[in-house]
């Protein structure tokens, strides 16, 4: 502030809430959690252990073995919504956004609804449809005469963690569809008209023309989605429970940071590794995060219409 | 200006994709109210069929209305979702309105600092705020609740509102300047009202993860007597697995509040998740 000005306390004041709770209850316990994990329980207190916690958690089988597990499946729980998710979103968005499509303010509302749902309601109503017991899916699929395809999904070790990812990704596809939307909306009449003086129209002119155009919002949509899934939790602990079953295989970083930290059954919670995990997922969260901002945003042109 | 010429198979192939996706959108929950309002063999018998008269069964609600709180759990959300809300929104208006208005030092730092929050989510501190709740005597409080979502709410709001507010004239603020209006009345008098719809929108984008949230009711504030909605109905559907009538009832009582708000405010939020684009 410039001398002989008199401090604009009001500035101070509009400002101090948020920063306050903010700090408080955001960022000094992710930094403190940071702290956490490099201690460890003894008798009577705790003692600095420097890394060994990390050396634990990536190389005794123990603890390895369950990680790499998460991580593994978490991995694809990501890509699975990359490959599904986001290109089913662009799709709805384009068709969306072609002109004088009727009725397109009921298909976007419609289309959202899930996506409003908390985990509970979505997780259970699936578990419910896919449930062996009820026979919704078997039905269904005997309609079209494909009856023998069924499986208890949600029960088999190879095809759980595919079916739940679809599950998020039946939830969620209103999200890549609304901003992809929005940014096709963006797009100036006049380059889609000279598009079509040059002959340009439906495939070849969403590939050539509008898709270069979207693309900083697929980098936002990639974004957000990796963010999301690294941090998923929910909905693999209401269908699957914290134990992540069937033998581990849906289970992902969230529930096995919720596992360690917090206890299950005969487990005993860990809050130094629980940390520990936390701090990997940071680490991993922020590592997808820097390659946005600074490999991919920094790449794709910017358009300023 | 000409529009693109749409052949019809082309607009036709594109109502087919879209109705066959809203299919797919809706049929679960369809099935699952439909079906909570049928009696239990009804259920397994024609599980697609919509209530007849020899079928409907108010069973699982009458279920749900002894045994669960669902009223004291609906108020707990209630209470959390709106008080977090408010002052997400104050706060964040606040915070918005110093960082969009006035020039100071530090003024990009705090903002991005401030930013922070929207990639960074605050699950992976959960660990340290269990225990500065515990040190606090928090657990189990909805204060603790309301502050996690506060602090969860406010990036983004304050990302939102601050665009917002720079658009807001200049001219109005100085002329409220030179009439002698304090900062504080500038704010609160002329800049809050202007930003009304950006509020809504970041209203809504706050509330839907705030009332849908589990991992913080689970872990912070799992007691009877704070559990919120989501919590609650998680621990009844998971006591009452095998009661088919009184999980589909619960599960079309934590739908439809939520589905009625969407269909009142739909409109608000995709007009503000389009709001770049529709002008």
């Amino acid at each position: 502030m410039a001398k002989g000005r008199p401090i604009r306390w009001h500035i101070a004041v509009f400002l101090a809430p948020a920063v306050l709770v903010y700090s408080a209850i955001m960022i000094l316990p992710l930094f403190s959690t940071l702290n956490l994990s490099l201690f460890t329980r003894t008798e009577g207190g705790t003692a600095f252990v420097g890394l060994d916690n990390f050396r634990t958690l990536f190389g005794d089988p123990r603890w390895s073995a369950a990680f790499w597990n998460a991580l593994g499946n978490n991995l694809w729980f990501f890509a699975v919504h990359m490959l599904v998710q986001n290109p089913i979103g662009i799709l709805l968005a384009a068709l969306l956004s072609s002109p004088r499509l009727r009725f397109s303010a009921f298909y976007r509302t419609a289309i959202f609804i899930p996506t409003i749902l908390s985990f509970v309601v979505v997780g259970f109503i699936w578990k419910l449809i896919l449930s062996p017991l009820w026979g919704i899916a078997p039905d269904l699929l005997d309609m079209v005469g494909l009856k023998s395809l069924f499986a208890p999904w949600l029960g088999k070790e190879e095809y759980a963690l595919t079916t739940l990812a679809l599950i998020s990704v039946w939830q969620f596809v209103g999200i890549p569809m609304m901003l992809i939307y929005a940014a096709l909306l963006s797009i100036p009449d006049d380059i889609i008209e000279a598009a079509e003086m040059d002959g340009i129209t439906g495939w070849s002119q969403f590939r050539r023309i509008k898709l270069p155009l979207i693309l900083p919002a697929i980098g936002i949509i990639s974004i957000l989605t990796f963010v999301g899934n690294f941090n998923a939790f929910d909905l693999i602990y209401v269908s699957q429970g914290a134990l992540a079953g069937p033998n581990f295989a849906t289970d992902i970083l969230g529930t096995f940071l919720y596992r360690t930290f917090f206890g299950f059954q005969l487990q005993l919670g860990d809050p130094h590794m629980g940390a520990t995990i936390a701090t990997a997922m940071f680490a991993i969260i922020l590592v997808g995060v820097c390659i946005y901002l600074f490999l991919i945003q920094t790449r794709l042109r910017r358009y300023q219409f | 200006m000409s529009q693109p010429r749409q052949s019809p198979a082309r607009s036709i192939a594109a109502h087919a994709v879209l109705i066959l996706w809203t299919l797919i959108a809706l049929f679960p929950v369809f099935v699952t109210v439909v079906n909570s309002f049928k009696s239990k063999q009804a259920i397994f018998t024609q599980p697609l069929a919509l209530p007849g008269p020899d079928s409907f069964d108010l069973v699982g609600y009458q279920t749900v209305a002894r045994q669960g709180d669902f009223v004291a759990y609906f108020q707990n959300s209630l209470v959390v979702t709106c008080l977090s809300l408010f002052f997400v929104l104050l706060f964040g208006a606040m915070a918005a309105f110093a960082l969009s208005e006035y020039r100071f030092r530090g003024n990009t730092l705090m903002g991005l600092y401030l930013a922070l929050g929207i990639m960074i989510p605050i699950r992976l501190g959960t660990v340290a705020i269990l225990q500065m709740m515990v040190a606090t005597g928090l657990v189990n409080t909805l204060t603790a609740l309301v502050l996690v979502y506060t602090a969860q709410g406010l990036p983004l709001a304050v990302f939102i509102l601050s665009e917002f507010m720079r658009n807001v004239s200049d001219d109005l603020k100085n002329a409220g300047r030179i009439d002698g209006l304090s900062e504080y009345r500038i704010f609160f008098r002329l800049v809050l009202p202007l930003v009304r719809p950006a509020m809504a929108t970041v209203a809504v984008f706050t509330m839907i993860p705030i009332w849908n949230d589990l991992w913080f009711p689970l872990i912070l504030a799992p007691s009877e007597s704070t559990k919120t909605i989501t919590l609650g109905s998680q621990v009844f559907l998971g006591q009452f697995v095998s009661n088919w009538n009184a999980v589909l009832a619960a599960l079309s009582l934590a739908i439809l509040p939520v589905l009625v708000l969407y269909l009142i405010f739909s409109r608000q939020l995709i007009r503000g998740i389009t709001a770049g684009a529709v002008k």
